[in-house]
């Protein structure tokens, strides 16, 4: 199936707005763990959700550790091994999930509400999180699986391309390299760091819990308490250290493709930043409306260059990136990347004009109740408020902030933040 | 709604899980022959609209394929009342996602916004059914963006140009050989004209169906409906000629060297799928057989190949029950360091022969019902893959009541069914094979290779 443009599904940049989200409780289990819940009667099914702050920033030198720890969790836990977890899971209909980022790293659930299912759902998962084995066997089968995987997304020039950029933007810092690490680091890692990681971060204090479905909110409360009955208590993550200042700069690398991809980016900005609105807002007009933005009408409708370009902020712990990325055929790589360059610059001189700010803000105001309307769309806003600390609130309070964004202060905003000497721009492509 | 005080004694055995409470659903056919189908889900005030037409890659003779993708692309180029990207604008004014895609055996156009205006993506929609400008210059600039996109799925991505050689030999007749993107070398001799014809062929009423799911009165659905599609007039209905396959006699063989990092497999028995089965209950056991190969990873291949025998580092199996000519069965795997390709081929053709010869275990039966069954109620979180599932059957000719009797057809196929499914279709003269055989990774060469694709016409 192939379509007329591919939604950016990159980023955990999770918009929001609102006019009367759900209703949104939250609680500590009895260990420390902090609960998000969301009641969905209509549908006899529950998705839980449990993320750790123990994402690739945590690897400490051992670069793909967090998510090498994340793809052993299901490969033998407590009395199972890999064989009988599966069949636990699948004989039940249970739907089990895992992945890894920079900031987390999270397994999920999606189980129908019936008891008996739920019963092995539970159990089954709390093993998985507290009790996982890393037999030897499984270790050595993860490790070659992600050294497969890595040497994969090493065929694309877009996946090099991104690997460079933030090697460059975080120079030193624990975002700099990517999360499913390099091939030395891969082959380094031994057994012990696989088991201090999992002691050191996947531990109740560390945890949040998400919950939607049609269980009440007495039934949420022993869903918590029994998926994360396990862990111990321990300690908090703790906070990350602020990125460097880098210099800007272009970095270029060839590659046997037809196309070239480029990254233009720089520091963007953190969760709870002050202009976090504003730059939210503003982004959404330059390339972050699918292609209904400067860019798209810039790149692609007026001269055809790409398939796909959008910009977007990553905001993160600490400050994620801002990046525009587009991909063109090698002839046209300069002129591509001088027209993303010249709309950025404009764009940040000169910001948005008055209707096409109101177009964004009705577009993300309007859009607010489609981005509520399943669990699983909830629950992905539970799992994020939770682990980045936002109000309880903060979906009912969403649309009056996107609607106070004005013209003045996305320009402002902009004119501090983005755009001058800071850019870097990363080229990947082929010479023919 | 289940209350608190479970967790009783474990239970384990087969599920009796209740469906949700099938949903209402509304059917009704405008004067001009224009099909519309509305599905309640008032769990959120939003609604999905999704007009679909008879028309995909399948139905393109050669010369001109990749044409209903590109006429995709140039949909949202505006009409005489409606300017060129205005169409999204609006849409996205309204708080609403939009976009369209574009498969083998069909072409889909949809909208999700808040229920309040859906009224407003239906007239859009209706609009432009009839009323398409099609302006040379913006062609000219989106034919361009197509080439971007063909190059960005296909050129570039090993996994890509090995699918295309793969279809490209296993089916010597049936239009599933071409690509849906299209061949670059027909993209590149796509006119305006060509689109012009090709929208006035297949866009019309009578050629189209409107799925709309979710808060809404199914006779508001249809007055709307009546209001903006019922006056634009039917098209003649040109019948496509049938498609047709030769039997396959023997094994095919493709093989793919391109600069890559990882070797890759890509299997493929031709198999039937529903309403195209000699035996009506034979899609479903392929389905299930499916499963029973790759359903999770307590399946065969995930359980025998990558843990037990560690010779893939992933493999897969795929089959849908639902197409509109005669589909594939298929296998992928990527094998181990230390195991070749070869190697991993001969797993898999060991793994299909066992269901040849052996019967399935009643667990393994059990566990692909269980997972059907919960899925459907997963599935039934999203509107869109609601909307999806009818709009899809409808198109390629079946009935979406199918949908309803899935699981009844599937808990009635027998171990012994399974075996037949695989004896039938799963054999060695049906089969294609395609392999990747990475060539190094040179920064520096050229990207062009020694020899290009041939025109006959230069």
């Amino acid at each position: 199936m192939t379509a007329r443009y591919w939604a950016p599904l990159l980023l955990a940049l999770l918009v929001g707005v609102a006019q009367a989200g759900p209703r949104v409780e939250s609680w500590q289990t009895s260990r420390g763990a902090k609960v998000m819940y969301v009641q969905a009667p209509d549908l006899p099914m529950v998705d839980v959700r449990v993320v750790f702050d123990a994402g690739s920033a945590r690897d400490g030198g051992l670069a793909g550790l967090a998510r090498f720890v994340n793809n052993t969790l299901n490969e033998g836990a407590g009395d199972w091994d890999a064989d009988n977890l599966a069949l636990r899971f699948e004989d039940h209909g249970i739907e089990f999930g895992h992945g890894s980022l920079r900031d987390m790293a999270w397994v999920s659930l999606r189980s129908l509400t019936d008891p008996a299912v739920l019963e092995v759902a539970l159990d089954t998962t709390a093993a998985v999180l507290a009790a996982p084995r890393f037999d030897k066997e499984a270790v050595e089968r993860v490790r070659q699986q992600m050294q497969i995987g890595l040497r994969s997304s090493l065929q694309s020039p877009g996946r090099i391309a991104e690997r460079r950029f933030y090697r460059a933007l975080y120079g030193d810092h624990p975002y700099a390299h990517a999360p499913d690490g390099d091939d030395t680091s891969l082959a380094g890692i031994s057994r012990d760091d696989l088991v201090g990681f999992h002691q050191r971060y996947y531990v109740a204090a560390n945890a949040v819990v998400a919950i939607v479905g049609a269980v009440d909110r007495a039934l949420a409360e022993q869903i918590a308490e029994r998926i994360t009955g396990g862990l111990p208590i321990g300690q908090h993550a703790g906070p990350l250290p602020p990125p460097p200042v880098v210099s800007g700069g272009e970095l270029r690398e060839d590659f046997p493709s037809s196309q070239t991809h480029i990254y233009l980016g720089q520091a963007g900005m953190a969760r709870h930043d002050p202009d976090y609105y504003a730059l939210y807002v503003g982004n959404h007009v330059l390339g972050g409306g699918s292609l209904v933005s400067t860019l798209g009408e810039e790149v692609r409708n007026k001269r055809g260059l790409s398939y796909s370009v959008s910009s977007f902020f990553s905001p993160m712990q600490v400050e994620g990136p801002f990046l525009i990325v587009a991909q063109t055929k090698n002839a046209k790589a300069d002129e591509t990347l001088r027209v993303m360059r010249e709309t950025l610059a404009r764009f940040v001189s000169d910001g948005p004009s008055e209707q096409d700010l109101e177009a964004a803000k009705s577009n993300l105001i309007g859009g607010f109740p489609l981005r509520i309307s399943s669990n699983g769309k909830i629950i992905e806003y539970l799992a994020m408020m939770g682990f980045y600390d936002y109000p309880l609130d903060y979906l009912e309070t969403l649309t009056g902030k996107l609607a106070a964004v004005s013209v003045a202060q996305v320009r402002d905003a902009f004119s501090r933040r983005i755009g001058g000497p800071a850019g870097i721009a990363v080229v990947v492509g082929g010479n023919g | 709604m289940v209350s608190a005080v479970l967790f009783r004694s474990p239970l384990i055995g087969l599920l009796l899980v209740s469906l949700p409470a099938v949903a209402q659903v509304s059917e009704f056919r405008l004067d001009n022959g224009m099909q519309v189908i509305v599905k309640e889900d008032h769990r959120a005030p939003v609604a999905v609209s999704q007009v679909w037409y008879k028309v995909g890659s399948s139905y393109e003779p050669d010369g001109i394929t990749g044409i209903s993708h590109a006429l995709e692309h140039m949909m949202f180029k505006g009409t005489e009342k409606v300017g060129a990207g205005e169409f999204s604008r609006i849409v996205s004014a309204l708080g609403g996602s939009e976009n369209a895609f574009t498969s083998r055996d069909y072409t889909a156009y949809f909208e999700t916004l808040a229920v309040e205006h859906l009224e407003r993506a239906l007239e859009l929609e209706a609009d432009r059914m009839r009323n398409l400008l099609l302006d040379p210059d913006d062609f000219a600039k989106e034919i361009a963006v197509v080439k971007e996109e063909r190059r960005l799925r296909t050129e570039d991505r090993p996994s890509g140009q090995v699918s295309e050689q793969f279809n490209a030999v296993a089916w010597r007749a049936s239009p599933y050989r071409n690509p849906i993107i299209g061949w670059m070398n027909d993209l590149d001799h796509m006119t305006v004209d060509d689109l012009a014809a090709w929208y006035r062929r297949w866009y019309a009423p009578n050629n189209a169906t409107l799925v709309v799911v979710g808060d809404v009165q199914p006779e508001a659905v249809r007055a709307m409906a009546e209001r903006h599609f019922g006056p634009l007039p039917a098209s003649e209905p040109l019948p496509i000629k049938p498609a047709f396959e030769p039997r396959q006699s023997g094994e095919t063989r493709v093989e793919v060297r391109v600069p890559a990092r990882q070797p890759y497999l890509l299997m493929g028995y031709k198999a039937p799928t529903v309403g195209k089965s000699e035996q009506p209950w034979e899609p479903y056991a392929l389905f299930v057989l499916a499963n029973v190969l790759d359903g999770g990873d307590s399946a065969r291949l995930a359980r025998d190949l990558v843990r037990g025998r560690g010779i893939a580092a992933s493999a897969s199996a795929e089959y849908g029950i639902y197409s509109r000519l005669s589909e594939m069965f298929l296998l992928a795997g990527t094998p181990t360091d230390g195991h070749s390709v070869a190697e991993l081929e001969q797993a898999l053709r060991a793994e299909v022969a066992r269901l040849r010869e052996g019967l399935i275990d009643q667990a393994e039966l059990r566990r692909v019902v269980t997972q059907a069954v919960a899925s459907k109620v997963f599935q039934a979180d999203s509107l869109f893959y609601q909307a999806m599932e009818i709009g899809s059957l409808e198109t390629i000719g079946l009935d979406w009541h199918l949908i309803e009797t899935e699981i009844d057809a599937l808990k009635a196929v027998t171990p012994e069914q399974v075996r037949q499914v695989a004896q039938r279709y799963l054999v060695d003269d049906n089969l294609t094979v395609a392999t990747l055989h990475p060539l190094p990774i040179d920064e520096k060469a050229p990207r062009k290779p020694a020899v290009q694709g041939v025109r006959d016409d230069s």
